[in-house]
């Protein structure tokens, strides 16, 4: 059974989407409903392969040989570990309820059948990405899913806004994926393979082996992940990916795609527990390691998109702030060597978020396309079943016990605490935004007063749409009592952990753990919905810009990042095109094609001298040749 | 006692005569002949290097050499017929338009 | 030819020391005759008629079958009279005959184009002798002699050589009617 089924796992989307592309394409229902069983029984099996306890322990490898290239070889090989089976379970799950959902949201539109052939590539992919057992494997799919996010980001391409969003995120990955590249050359150069286990066993038996070029590849591979889980200096895409379709930022950009940085980092965390080791003249950067700079660029991260997201008024970008401040948490986890924290964060994250963006399909469906939060208001009584789980996934984002959030920050919060103080300050800070600007979103968009007409005519939506929102209601509440971080901790940690208490106690567990961090976390919680109570509880237009003034400008143009790159790339490429321009002209068409032809032609005009069209001659000049040629071949 | 290197200096001698007389003669016909005198200088290396061997496949070559000298005379006599009939000459100074 | 037949002799020593020296003597014997009809050929002393070349070169042609024979190639120096000195060289007379070549222009030899072909043919010599002399002594024929009669040269070529045996029939084949092509009088 675990032979076989994560190939079916892996390559049942894949067929769907063929399937679709290249047959049933004309037929809208058909198309659809393919697409969905495929990743429907997809999670059926990774549900019976996670409940298979050969499956998770020791792990499992299934490889056939891929290519061979001179010293390179490379399995096509499917990786099934705990971290993965976990991860199997989570994509699975959200794609499943979001491919459900899809049916009726999408239903209007003209390209029905390419949205699924394309959601369910997206899930193979990703998929894909999970199962990898070696670097290059995972580049591929890495660079799959990079081009679905794309098609699916720009899936109604009419709208010049969303074709330059797709273009803005496959662009701006490029830039992570090429230092991501380098990473994976640098290793196989060093190492000699791209193995995920040879290259741990490689690294375990000499820490050293990397030299000075340790810190440099964790970096590299860095890179990777900084734009696919949208890290700053590389996350200017993320808020432009909403353009596309809503039920596709659920999955894409909030559950799984922008995960798989986070997840790539656990997958190959053994790269950072390898020792730099500097030459002569740089021992002065012994002090930096590579953990330590993700770790910082997390927490950035998180407080960067928190603040922006205060100020933004779009129901979707929120959200993707939001996102991006998550995942700014749990880079920042994986930076501080907190694994199981960061992977626990990411499997509540994805059912929370995915179930909050569902909700906002949910809401913009219904207002034919507004996503403007102080346009809506009042949708409580209107659609209580969204307001509802959306509720849900608020608290449970913000850490409110005993949701899924609360158990997976605090964690992550008190790993924090322990590892870095300034971090975890950091973060707690965060939290409170992140309570603020989730309330501030509910208090405008559901609570209040309609503030626009349509608010009327506005029902529940139908339950095609209600039924994944419920469905991942669940596990974004009860996920905590599940433990997952004693799960993985068989894993990644060399202590075995203590057995799970029983669900009650859990719910406690962190006030005596680390009473302070769970203190200090639920008041950042209370400081964070006080004050947004304060402010929106009964305003009917934004107060903050008034008080703020400058401040709240800069946050809602999310700091000038956008013009700022536009500014410089502006300049590079002018620079690069004056250069290009001299070169073209000088070098390429000055030295080398007329230096190339004035040459030719020079000997051709030389040369042209001695055919004189005498025979004679030409048996002379070939017989001189014969001579050269005897005399090079007889006196060596 | 005749050797090997007495055959091959004979050898190189004839094929030095037929150098000399595809570079010096004028007449076509001629240097056709002084090519027939290299190629037997060359035929006769081979068989002296055959006898040396122990072995016959020297001499085969030699055969076929022969052979195709025969159908390259007959080519080439018809040739030079075919250009006598143009240009009127064998001489291989009127043969000067042998450019582009 | 002469060397085939050995004279009859007693003393077994004495015979051979005779043969070695008849073949020593015949070898200069053909060789130089070789060498003169050669430069014959090159330099004819009637410069006007071809036709002395030819002669010159059937001489040349069956001094160097002699010199085959000397080398047991007996099949060759055969083939060597036989087609060569025989049938291609009544094709060269016949073509002279045909063209009725007489006159060749008057135009004087240039001294410069002279030297540079004496030049170019004594460096071929030079280089190729000066390869020979890496080897001091001229090595011996081995003995006895592989024997290059009709039935061992006809058995190697039909077993091992035959495909290029046959792919040469081919291009006689096309020779000729290469040849017929090119003869037609309305070539262009």
């Amino acid at each position: 059974m675990s032979q076989t089924f994560p190939w079916f796992i892996l390559f049942l989307p894949l067929g769907a989407a063929v399937l679709i592309t290249l047959f049933t394409h004309e037929r809208r229902e058909l198309s659809a409903r393919l697409s969905i069983a495929a990743v429907v029984v997809s999670f059926w099996l990774s549900v019976l392969l996670f409940t298979d306890p050969r499956a998770a322990d020791p792990g499992l490898t299934l490889s056939v040989n891929w290519l061979n290239v001179g010293g390179l070889s490379v399995d096509f090989g499917l990786l099934l570990d705990r971290l993965s089976l976990l991860m199997l379970l989570v994509v699975t799950a959200v794609a499943g309820a979001i491919h459900i959902y899809s049916y009726e949201y999408m239903r209007s539109d003209r390209s029905f059948s390419a949205y699924f052939a394309a959601l369910s590539f997206f899930t193979f992919a990703m998929l894909g990405v999970v199962l990898s057992d070696n670097f290059l494997q995972m580049f591929m799919f890495w660079e799959l899913v990079g081009v679905s996010s794309y098609l699916l980001i720009g899936f109604w391409h009419d709208r010049p806004a969303a074709a330059d969003a797709g273009k803005k995120a496959f662009l701006t990955n490029r830039v992570g994926d090429a230092g991501f590249l380098a990473g994976i050359i640098l290793l196989w150069a060093m190492l000699g393979s791209v193995n995920f286990d040879f290259l741990a066993q490689k690294l375990a038996e000499d820490p050293r082996r990397l030299g000075a070029f340790s810190t440099v590849a964790g970096l590299l591979i860095f890179c990777g992940a900084m734009a696919k889980s949208a890290q700053v200096p590389l996350h200017v895409w993320l808020p432009d990916a909403m353009e596309g379709p809503t039920p596709v930022s659920a999955l894409i950009h909030a559950a799984t795609m922008v995960a798989a940085g986070v997840f790539m980092l656990c997958r190959v965390f053994f790269l950072f527990g390898a020792t730099p080791q500097w030459p002569a003249g740089l021992t002065w950067l012994d002090g930096i390691s590579a953990l330590e700079v993700i770790a910082w660029i997390g927490g950035i991260t998180a407080l960067m998109a928190a603040v922006i997201a205060i100020q933004q008024n779009d129901i979707k970008r929120i959200l993707a702030y939001s996102t991006l401040s998550q995942l700014g948490y749990m880079v920042m986890a994986v930076g501080l060597g907190g694994r199981t924290s960061a992977m626990y964060h990411l499997t509540t994250h994805a059912f929370f978020k995915s179930l909050l963006f569902l909700g906002a399909g949910a809401v913009i469906y219904r207002l034919h396309h507004e996503q403007d939060i102080w346009r809506m208001g009042a949708l409580r009584h209107k659609m209580p079943l969204t307001f509802g789980t959306f509720l849900l996934a608020t608290l449970a984002l913000c850490g409110v016990p005993p949701l899924s959030g609360y158990f997976s920050k605090d964690a992550l919060l008190g790993r924090a605490y322990e590892q870095n103080v300034p971090l975890f300050l950091l973060g707690l800070f965060t939290a409170a935004l992140t309570t603020f600007y989730m309330f501030r979103l509910i208090f405008v968009a559901f609570l209040g007063r309609p503030r626009s007409p349509h608010i009327e005519e506005v029902r529940e939506v139908p339950g095609v749409m209600v039924l994944p929102m419920l469905f991942l209601a669940v596990p974004a509440a009860l996920l905590g009592f599940w433990a997952v971080n004693h799960y993985l901790a068989e894993q990644f940690s060399s202590i075995p952990p203590e057995p799970v208490p029983p669900w009650y106690e859990q719910v406690f567990a962190p006030f005596q753990h680390l009473p302070l961090v769970a203190f200090l976390g639920l008041g950042a919680i209370a400081c964070g919905f006080f004050a947004a109570w304060g402010i929106y509880g009964k305003a009917s237009k934004d107060p903050l810009p008034e008080k703020l003034g400058g401040l709240a400008r800069a946050m809602r143009n999310r700091f000038y990042f956008d013009e700022l790159y536009a500014r410089i790339i502006a300049v590079t490429q002018e620079l690069l095109a004056d250069f290009a321009d001299w070169f073209d002209r000088w070098i390429l068409a000055g030295v080398g094609v007329r230096g190339a032809h004035g040459t030719t032609e020079f000997f051709a005009r030389l040369l042209r001298l001695v055919q004189t069209g005498n025979l004679r001659t030409y048996a002379i000049l070939f017989g001189a040749g014969v001579v050269i040629l005897l005399y090079a071949l007889l006196t060596r | 006692m005749i050797g090997l290197v007495h055959y091959l200096v004979v050898s190189a001698l004839l094929f030095g005569l037929g150098v000399l007389g595809v570079l010096l003669q004028r007449n076509l016909l001629v240097t056709y002949m002084s090519l027939e005198l290299m190629l037997n200088a060359a035929n006769l290396a081979l068989v002296a290097f055959s006898r040396f061997n122990r072995g016959l496949d020297g001499q085969v070559m030699v055969f076929f050499v022969i052979t195709v000298a025969a159908a390259e005379v007959a080519v080439g006599l018809a040739l030079i017929v075919a250009l006598f009939r143009r240009k009127q000459t064998v001489g291989v100074d009127d043969l000067t338009d042998m450019k582009l | 030819m002469a060397a085939r037949r050995a004279p009859p002799a007693n003393c077994p020593a004495a015979q051979s020391l005779n043969l070695e020296l008849m073949q020593e003597f015949l070898f200069y014997f053909f060789a130089i005759l070789t060498l003169v009809f050669g430069l014959l050929v090159v330099a004819s002393p009637s410069r006007r008629n071809p036709a002395a070349s030819v002669f010159f070169l059937v001489l040349t042609l069956v001094c160097l079958a002699g010199l085959f024979v000397l080398l047991h190639a007996f099949f060759l120096a055969a083939v060597q009279i036989i087609v060569y000195a025989g049938a291609v060289m009544v094709l060269f007379l016949f073509v002279i005959m045909f063209l009725n070549v007489q006159q060749e222009s008057h135009r004087p030899r240039t001294g410069t184009r002279m030297a540079l072909s004496v030049l170019i043919a004594g460096a071929i010599v030079a280089l190729l002798s000066r390869a020979l002399g890496a080897a001091s002594a001229s090595p011996a024929f081995p003995q006895p002699a592989v024997e290059g009669g009709t039935g061992p040269l006809g058995t190697v070529l039909f077993t091992e050589y035959v495909l290029p045996f046959e792919v040469i029939s081919v291009l006689i084949l096309v020779a000729i009617i290469g040849v017929v092509c090119l003869g037609k009088k309305e070539l262009k």
